[in-house]
């Protein structure tokens, strides 16, 4: 506790405004901070957080790793999202390798992903809803939740930390039932999507808590570096799966939305269309699946022109190994 | 997909957006610059850093309004020592950038560029918590992850993974 004493804190503004310390133990801050709040009244005037409790030092430990072993690390960076966080690691690895991925392994990819956004945002309206006080909407997202980590589990062994995208393409082939559950859950989540939005959408108390609280203006959230639904919200039509698109999501045909008004309505409003997006992305996926292997040829090596290899593969069983993080510049370092 | 070699000739690059605009600016400040696999890097004197993000910001062609990135690699023992690393994003025009800074080990500093964009307020605190890198200009310098009465900055490389125990 000692270093809390010397952490910054607000000075008072006006008389009538008040400070308040909000965690790092605060039951509703999902995932710890520490915010250091100065409230008039309801109103926040200005918050100072306080961030690194869950700090993990992922970077430095991937400093001792194969270039493989780093990617069930990338599962804990955020727990709502491993397989998005696994493909991240995996393209910019596929990128510096220059592997082609096939086609099956890039839409089992892209349909994987889409169900982690659907499962990221579900908790992320259950737990909104609940926080402000609609516990209903919590145990209906909570439900099909369920569902989509079943799927994982059903795909990785997993349910949250799954570990199933590999450098090059896929840890396994999906099982044999696998897309007919997803089908299944294809099938039935539109209408779950309609439940919550009878629920909240036309609510007035969702509306009253909702409509005008913490507003964003389009020049401050391109300022600020937002990103996702928050820069969406606020009026900025951008979307990377559309505008800069990657892992094949130029085959797929979806709207991107967005809201004008900057506020946390206009932004539950962008994340509830972008659930029915997301399925619908799926189903195209589904649809579309094409047949072949799952994980890229492995090169025998790989070699920059200017001869700064770092990087070296050299494997006869269709396995791809990294070398050792840090490479000697201008030599070839052995793979394993 | 085998990726063509890099490109490393200015002239063959000067029509990028962001070459064009930081070549016009100041020509004698670009140092480097490197077009591989998609992507555009350049690497920048140190001195016409925040000047050189301003241009791209404001550019008329092509504005890199959004800052996604700041970061840092410790390359120990070689000197220059540090990298600090900009990725900025043209939302308007679909494009990316790299900017790149070196600076050498011997009390690595570099301007800020909160004033450009507000975005960089955390992203150089986190630099300069796990790199020591310091930035003049910054509203607000101090450790963001690690707790402030930490000795040391984690990510450089002479660092030991497991700590000092």
């Amino acid at each position: 506790m000692a270093h809390l004493a010397s952490t910054p804190v607000l000075e008072p503004g006006q008389d009538r405004t008040m400070i308040l310390n909000m965690g790092p133990q605060h039951p509703s801050t999902h995932g710890v901070l520490r915010v250091l709040l100065e409230i008039d009244g309801e109103t926040v005037v200005r918050i100072m957080p306080d961030i690194g409790y869950l700090h993990t030092g992922i970077e430095k430990t991937c400093e001792a790793k194969f270039y493989q072993q780093v990617v069930p690390l990338t599962d804990r960076i955020d727990y709502l999202c491993p397989l998005t966080n696994n493909l991240c690691y995996a393209l910019a690895v596929e990128k510096l390798l220059g592997l082609e991925i096939p086609p099956k392994a890039q839409w089992l990819r892209v349909l994987l992903n889409e169900l982690t956004r659907i499962n990221s945002h579900l908790v992320w309206l259950g737990t909104h809803a609940m926080d402000i006080g609609a516990m209903t909407v919590f145990l209906y997202c909570f439900r099909e939740r369920e569902d989509v980590l079943r799927l994982f589990e059903t795909v990785s062994g997993q349910r949250m930390m799954t570990s199933y995208f590999r450098i090059g393409g896929l840890a396994l082939e999906p099982p044999l039932n696998f897309f007919d559950r997803v089908r299944d859950f294809a099938r039935r989540f539109p209408g779950n999507v309609d439940e919550y939005e009878n629920l909240l959408t036309g609510n007035p108390i969702w509306g009253m808590r909702t409509k005008g609280v913490a507003k964003i203006s389009a020049e401050d959230a391109v300022a600020l570096g937002a990103s996702g639904p928050t820069l969406r919200g606020s009026g900025v039509d951008f979307d990377l799966r559309r505008d800069m698109p990657y892992s094949g999501y130029e085959n797929f045909k979806f709207k991107v939305p967005v809201s004008q008004d900057g506020d946390v309505f206009a932004r539950y409003l962008c994340r509830v269309q972008e659930l029915r997006e997301s399925i619908g992305i799926v189903q195209q996926a589904l649809d579309g699946m094409p047949s072949g292997p799952i994980k890229a040829d492995a090169p025998k090596e790989d070699e920059d022109a200017d001869g700064s290899t770092d990087l070296s593969l050299q494997n006869h069983h269709g396995r791809l190994c990294g070398s050792r993080g840090r490479g000697v510049p201008g030599r070839r370092v052995a793979a394993r | 997909m085998p990726f063509p070699p890099p490109v490393t000739d200015l002239e063959q690059l000067k029509g990028h957006p962001a070459v064009a605009a930081l070549r016009a600016a100041n020509a004698a400040a670009v140092q480097a610059v490197k077009f591989d696999r998609g992507e555009m890097t350049l690497v920048v004197e140190r001195s016409f850093l925040r000047e050189g993000c301003a241009v791209l910001r404001d550019d008329a062609e092509c504005p890199f309004n959004f800052l996604s990135d700041v970061t840092c690699v410790d390359r120990y023992p070689s000197e220059p020592r540090f990298e600090v690393i900009y990725h900025l994003l043209s939302i308007p025009r679909r494009e990316r950038v790299r900017l790149k800074v070196r600076l050498e080990g011997e009390s690595p500093v570099v301007e800020s560029v909160t004033a450009v964009w507000p975005a960089a307020n955390y992203f150089e605190r986190e630099v300069y918590d796990l790199f020591g890198v310091r930035f003049t200009g910054h509203p607000y310098l101090r450790r963001l992850l690690m707790p402030e009465d930490w000795q040391g900055h984690p990510l450089r490389k002479d660092y030991p993974v497991e700590g000092y125990r």
